[in-house]
């Protein structure tokens, strides 16, 4: 019940938005209008351990390479995440690591700013300081872009020095271009004659369909939730313990209250 | 009183022997039984009572913090993240403290709305009132140096832009940030000595100031809604007759504030520590950075009111000293407040709007304290700054001027 109604609400409110968005864009056919993804919500469930395990192997997979997590132990994530300590070795240990030791990238951090001009960034708290929808919105909005070295840029993070990685899944999409015939305020809007990305096309198609694609980055994103904050698996589940004590404590701590004053006039 | 005795002859032996080498019974007596508080209070007692508890909160989470947090720029980032995550409930104790820090000023500013409202700085309380705004200052402080300590990169521009701030005064100015800084920065020395501050100096001054603002209101009495003294209306056995024991009446009232408030507090502890980017910023989830500016610098929600009001002047020098009046001004309400009653249920209208307007004036400037600084925004903190300094500067002439209405000679209510 405590669950279920926020729940409800929620699922409400999200089908109602579809249909507020059609009618927007309905008007807006036709005209130039650049591609919005501040509205693309990453949707995670911290509570969904397959998600989460599925997340860690994407990363192992696909960011472990570049990436730390210098904050994250092997067993530490394997023990949260209910992943047999068999399984741990055999799929996700690197070669020549203990399960005990923290999660560090091959990738020396001054051949990543040699090579890729930054040095990919510790991922443990990436979740925390931008936020899921974030990351979301930045693996989903990679273009191919022949000026820069790496060969794609990115909507969320214009002149990002990440190569697109999930290329081979999801493929490089292709930036349709248009120019404003007016100016438009807000996000995604610009002054008149401006040329703005409108939309993104997958011209080959990868590993994965979009819907696949979504739910991989989607996967990956909750893993980096957890990976943000261990705690967050547990706190909450507590925490309805804590509530519902304090009020029963208050209750009674009423009650006497109300005994004691019942002879103040 | 009839307690005390009853126990002594009963318990015997130990409590006889304690009470000839300590106090015991006579301070319970003098403090706690004997104490004759108004029966009239109404919920905004609650919050002095609510503030001694986060103090204590603060006080024994930061003990267990201390033990695990390594002070350094190159440790103290990573410890905080290690108390997080390896230590035994470390997530737990540094969210009681970062959410302690909220509440504490949450409660500090409604227990002083409190006081507004009832006149509670009015003579004979000026002292009271006094100790309890110095309270308020080392409360700043030591919220400040506790929000640098984590090292994050909040930490450190915020740390850069408000030790700034004592560089705009005139000559002493450069060298005092200096010698604030200890260092050409914000550096590694800075952060040693805001620790120190943080754990030993102002905490230690925190519990003395209470001390004095408790040992202050014990002199005095409470005041009231009603702002009656309940002094000057003693009953046949030499008590006030609109007054109660504060224990057990009080002590068990607050329990029940106790709990509520622990609800609220546990609700944001454990579901949303953070608040939404609100008690702990998103910045500050990385390391501290000087070649990288967050895109907006803006200190923790209870500083944003005095934040928007140092934007809102184009100097800066002026915008501190702006900023500083706007604390100082409160040291003179008891001087300032010129009407004939305390509480603002028999105060005339104008002290009611000014009260009122300056309340949204408050909370609207601590919204924009968190906004950028452009466009509106910056007109509407100078608009804002200026309805804040009316209700302290037009106060002699608003509480004279107005029609106040006539006190009862007993307390109206109790609940």
């Amino acid at each position: 019940m405590l669950k279920s109604l926020p729940k409800f609400l929620i699922a409400a409110i999200v089908a109602a938005v579809p249909l507020a968005q059609a009618a927007e864009h309905e008007e807006a056919s036709g005209q130039c209008r650049a591609l919005e993804i501040a509205h693309w919500k990453a949707d995670t469930e911290i509570g969904n351990s397959a998600s989460l395990q599925r997340g860690a192997r994407n990363f192992m997979g696909y960011c472990a390479g570049c990436h730390s997590m210098k904050y994250m132990r092997y067993s530490r994530m394997a023990a949260d995440l209910g992943i047999p300590e068999a399984q741990l070795e055999a799929a996700l240990l690197p070669a020549g690591s203990s399960k005990n030791d923290y999660i560090t990238a091959p990738l020396d951090a001054t051949d990543g700013s040699a090579w890729f001009g930054k040095a990919p960034p510790d991922l443990s708290l990436i979740a925390r300081s931008r936020g899921t929808d974030y990351l979301y919105q930045f693996l989903k909005s990679f273009y191919a872009d022949p000026a820069t070295s790496s060969g794609v840029n990115n909507i969320s993070l214009p002149g990002t020095a990440m190569p697109h990685v999930l290329s081979a899944l999801q493929g490089v999409p292709e930036a349709v271009r248009c120019t404003l015939t007016e100016s438009v305020g807000g996000e995604g809007g610009g002054a008149k004659g401006d040329v703005v990305v409108q939309k993104l096309e997958v011209p080959v198609a990868g590993q994965l369909s979009a819907a696949e694609y979504d739910a991989f980055v989607r996967d990956t994103v909750n893993f980096l939730d957890y990976v943000g904050e261990p705690a967050k698996l547990h706190r909450t589940s507590i925490g309805i313990w804590v509530i519902l004590f304090l009020l029963v404590f208050t209750g009674f701590a009423y009650l006497l209250k109300q005994e004691y004053w019942k002879d103040v006039k | 009183m009839a307690a005390s005795s009853h126990d002594a002859a009963g318990k015997g032996g130990f409590r006889a022997w304690l009470n000839k080498r300590l106090p015991v019974d006579e301070f319970v007596e003098s403090q706690l039984t004997g104490y004759f508080a108004p029966k009239n209070f109404n919920i905004w007692y609650f919050f002095g009572a609510l503030s001694l508890l986060v103090f204590v909160i603060q006080i024994l989470s930061g003990i267990f913090l201390t033990m695990h947090y390594k002070v350094g720029e190159a440790t103290a980032f990573d410890s905080v993240e290690y108390i997080m995550r390896e230590v035994e409930w470390g997530w737990f104790i540094r969210y009681l403290h970062s959410t302690g820090a909220s509440f504490f000023f949450i409660v500090v500013y409604l227990h002083m709305f409190r006081a507004l409202m009832y006149g509670s700085y009015r003579a004979p309380r000026e002292l009271l009132w006094i100790f309890g705004m110095f309270v308020y200052l080392a409360l700043m402080a030591e919220a400040f140096m506790g929000y640098v300590l984590p090292w994050g990169n909040m930490s450190y521009w915020g740390a850069q832009v408000i030790v700034n701030l004592f560089g705009t005064i005139p000559v002493i100015g450069p060298g005092l940030v200096e010698w604030i800084r200890g260092d050409y920065g914000i550096a590694d020395s800075t952060l040693n000595r805001f620790f120190s501050l943080h754990v030993v100096a102002v905490p230690f001054a925190l519990a003395f100031l209470i001390l004095m603002h408790l040992v202050a209101l014990r002199q005095t009495g409470s005041n009231n809604p009603d702002g009656i003294e309940i002094k000057q209306n003693l009953g046949a056995d030499g008590k006030p007759v609109d007054g109660i024991p504060f224990h057990p009446y009080y002590t068990v009232k607050d329990l029940v504030g106790v709990g509520a408030f622990l609800i609220f507090f546990c609700i944001v502890l454990f579901f949303v520590p953070t608040f939404g980017g609100l008690f702990l910023e998103k910045p500050n989830f990385e390391p501290a950075n000087p070649l990288s500016t967050p895109a907006h610098i803006a200190p923790v929600w209870y500083f944003t009111p005095f934040y928007a009001m140092l934007r809102a002047v184009p100097d800066q020098q002026l915008g501190a000293l702006l900023m500083l009046l706007a604390i100082v001004v409160f040291f003179f309400l008891p001087w300032l407040d010129r009407s004939p009653v305390k509480s603002i249920r028999y105060k005339g209208l104008l002290s009611k709007l000014f009260l009122g307007a300056f309340v949204i004036a408050f909370v609207v400037l601590g919204y924009l304290g968190m906004a950028p600084a452009e466009g509106l925004y910056v007109l509407l903190a100078r608009i804002f700054t200026v309805v804040y300094f009316a209700f302290f500067l037009l106060m002699p002439w608003y509480t004279r001027i107005e029609k106040t209405a006539p006190v009862p000679q007993r307390v109206t209510s109790h609940a």
